[in-house]
């Protein structure tokens, strides 16, 4: 199982490495050296935001113009919950995306309720509604370039962030 | 939600507007006219028209700058015309009769020989106070008639601007209906893909900035430095203003520009995302979206008393709010009924009802200035629409498609929309070019608009006051 996960972080990696600098890459610095398979030395942690990125996963993914938490996808957020009780102080953002297949406007409001449906979802799982904020960026910063499939999948997403204090 | 907090987020460099009051006068030229009756007239409700075949000549100056003036109007009334489609200016290379000569009655013969139909001759003078005079005469060739004779005075600076008021000036004394050339576009500046320019940063990753031009890409500049990124430029009625969306501090909301004073000014203090803001057709009011908990709803905003009104009350994303001319009725997409579609609610939030229902997804619904139809962007079949419908629905027509194409904005006229094109974009980031592009109601005339880089969110002003 824990096999697995890293699996899909490498994967991820290869992702954001090849494309625009965006928040979410840059906070999670799972680019960095390239070391994708490599898991870093214990000595040196990782600041906290970055282990959230490696350890736990950071995203989910959605269905074309959807916005609910797909049943593979909520394994994640069962994840991020269970990291978030772990360290009780930490504060994140969810950052709602969409695909390019939609107007701007509609597909800001799509990326609110995508953002919305993880907060939700982990205030159900038991994290305080304070700790949790959400911010829409509709089709504006996509992860993945292509018009593609591929891409477009990539890029329906919902990013947990952690802003603070962590690190 | 009546709190009002100023933020002056860029820095820019803007010259404010020439004051456009006061600087124009009129005098009409009533030559020798006899009751002059138009010959010629377009039909501009057709399909695709022959265009007129018109010359319009230098205009004649004497002195240096008053000569300069006179073929650089002359130059930009051509190009105005032809860009419209409706009328194919003669190469001067053909004129039989010169410029200079025509300060006498025009010979028409000389321009009936080359199958001018119309003809329009002008003079330039700087006169004692250093005003630019600019006369023009537009004459029926065949009937030999004066069909409209005007003369301004104005800065010599402002010679671009009487250009184009005389160009909304033939276009209306032959179709019969305004012109829309004495207008600018609002619209939001993309970087391209591969640049690494002004602006790009990780916050902004296209470097999308607001830029205003006139309609025929002239005088562009500026007005935000591409630090945040910002989205849906639309004009006031009166475009001393433009309302648009920002994420500022991380925090995206409605904010208003201030084009005399370059002041950017966040629009009331709610709980969550504002977008998709237009001004009502008195410009007194904003409507909105305002996204919260995973629901976006419709607000109006009255800018003076700062009362805000919720309209749409439903789980749905109602969003893109547009009112008819008459501010009577707004239109909207929602996707209330399972899929994206139009909806007409009157100003008050009542009597709600769907108006598309042809197969696929409709968006960001603009009403025609003239009241008579609604322009949408339709999702269909993974393609992209621009069409018309009118209010109540019927006789949709689509008037273009392609991969990506959004957005319409209507000349003040009714008659010519503004969309933006995005190509689609490769694997390795390159392709995806985002351009203005104009296209005539009767689905002909389709031209791209020159910008300096990517373009997208056009939105065109109301003919300058």
């Amino acid at each position: 199982m824990r096999f697995k996960v890293i699996g899909m972080v490498a994967a991820l990696a290869l992702a954001v490495t090849a494309c625009e600098s965006t928040s979410e890459s840059g906070a999670g610095a799972s680019g960095s050296g390239g070391a994708g398979v490599t898991p870093l030395p214990a000595a040196e942690p990782l600041p906290l935001k970055d282990q959230f990125v490696v350890d736990v996963g950071d995203r989910v993914f959605f269905s074309f113009d959807r916005f609910d938490v797909e049943p593979d996808q909520k394994k994640v957020l069962d994840r991020q919950a269970a990291w978030l009780k772990k360290f009780s102080s930490v504060t994140v953002t969810v950052e709602g995306h969409a695909d390019e297949r939609g107007t701007r406007e509609y597909n800001l409001a799509l990326g609110e309720r995508r953002a919305n449906a993880v907060k939700e979802y982990l205030i159900y799982l038991g994290i305080d509604a304070k700790r949790l904020k959400t911010v829409s960026y509709g089709e504006e910063r996509p992860v993945a370039l292509g018009s593609d499939e591929a891409a477009w999948a990539q890029n329906r997403r919902a990013v947990t962030i952690v802003t603070g204090p962590g690190s | 939600m009546t709190m009002r907090a100023m933020y002056m987020p860029e820095k820019f460099t803007l010259k404010t507007f020439a004051p456009l009051v006061a600087l124009l006068a009129v005098v009409a030229l009533l030559g020798d006219m006899r009751t002059a009756r138009a010959e010629i007239t377009i039909d501009i409700t057709r399909g695709n028209v022959e265009p007129l075949p018109i010359a319009v000549t230098d205009f004649v100056g004497q002195s240096a700058t008053a000569s300069r003036a006179g073929q650089d109007i002359a130059g930009v009334i051509a190009a105005n015309l032809e860009r419209s489609g409706l009328f194919k200016p003669i190469d001067r290379k053909a004129f039989i009769q010169s410029a200079g000569a025509l300060n006498a009655l025009p010979r028409f013969g000389d321009w009936r020989v080359i199958n001018a139909q119309a003809l329009v001759q002008g003079r330039t003078e700087v006169v004692s106070d250093g005003r630019l005079r600019v006369e023009f005469r537009l004459w029926d060739v065949f009937s030999e008639q004066q069909m409209i004779g005007l003369a301004y005075f104005t800065v010599p600076d402002n010679w671009r601007r009487v250009a184009h008021i005389i160009s909304d000036a033939i276009y209306k004394r032959i179709t019969g209906e305004d012109g829309y050339f004495d207008t600018r576009i609002v619209y939001v500046s993309e970087q391209p893909k591969d640049a690494k320019g002004v602006g790009r940063n990780k916050l902004n990753p296209f470097g999308k900035r607001l830029a205003i031009m006139d309609q025929d890409g002239e005088n562009h500049r500026f007005l935000t430095d591409g630090t945040t990124l910002v989205l849906t430029p639309r004009f006031s009625p009166t475009l001393q203003e433009i309302t648009y969306m920002s994420y500022f501090r991380n925090n995206p909301r409605v904010y208003i520009f201030n084009i005399d004073t370059g002041r950017q000014e966040v629009l009331g203090d709610f709980p969550g995302m504002t977008f998709a803001p237009r001004f009502s057709p008195d410009g007194k009011k904003i409507i909105m979206s305002m996204a919260k908990d995973g629901n976006s709803e419709i607000y109006v905003m009255d800018l003076r008393t700062r009362v805000v009104r919720q309209l749409t009350f439903h789980s749905a994303i109602d969003t893109s709010p547009s009112f008819a001319p008459d501010a009577n009725q707004v239109v909207f997409n929602s996707d209330r009924g399972g899929s994206q579609q139009l909806y007409v609610m009157d100003s008050r939030g009542k009597n709600v009802r769907r108006i598309s229902f042809g197969n696929g997804r409709y968006a960001t619904p603009v009403w025609s200035p003239r009241g008579d139809l609604i322009a949408f962007t339709k999702l269909s079949g993974g393609r992209f629409f621009i069409g018309v419908m009118k209010p109540d629905g019927s006789g949709e027509r689509l008037l273009a498609e392609d991969f990506k194409i959004e957005g319409p904005t209507w000349s003040p006229n009714g008659r010519v929309l503004i969309f933006y094109r995005k190509g689609r974009t490769s694997k390795d980031g390159s392709g995806g070019a985002s351009k203005l592009w104009s296209i005539d109601l009767t689905g002909h005339n389709e031209r791209e608009i020159p910008t300096p880089m990517d373009a997208s969110d056009p939105a065109w002003s109301p003919l300058i006051p």
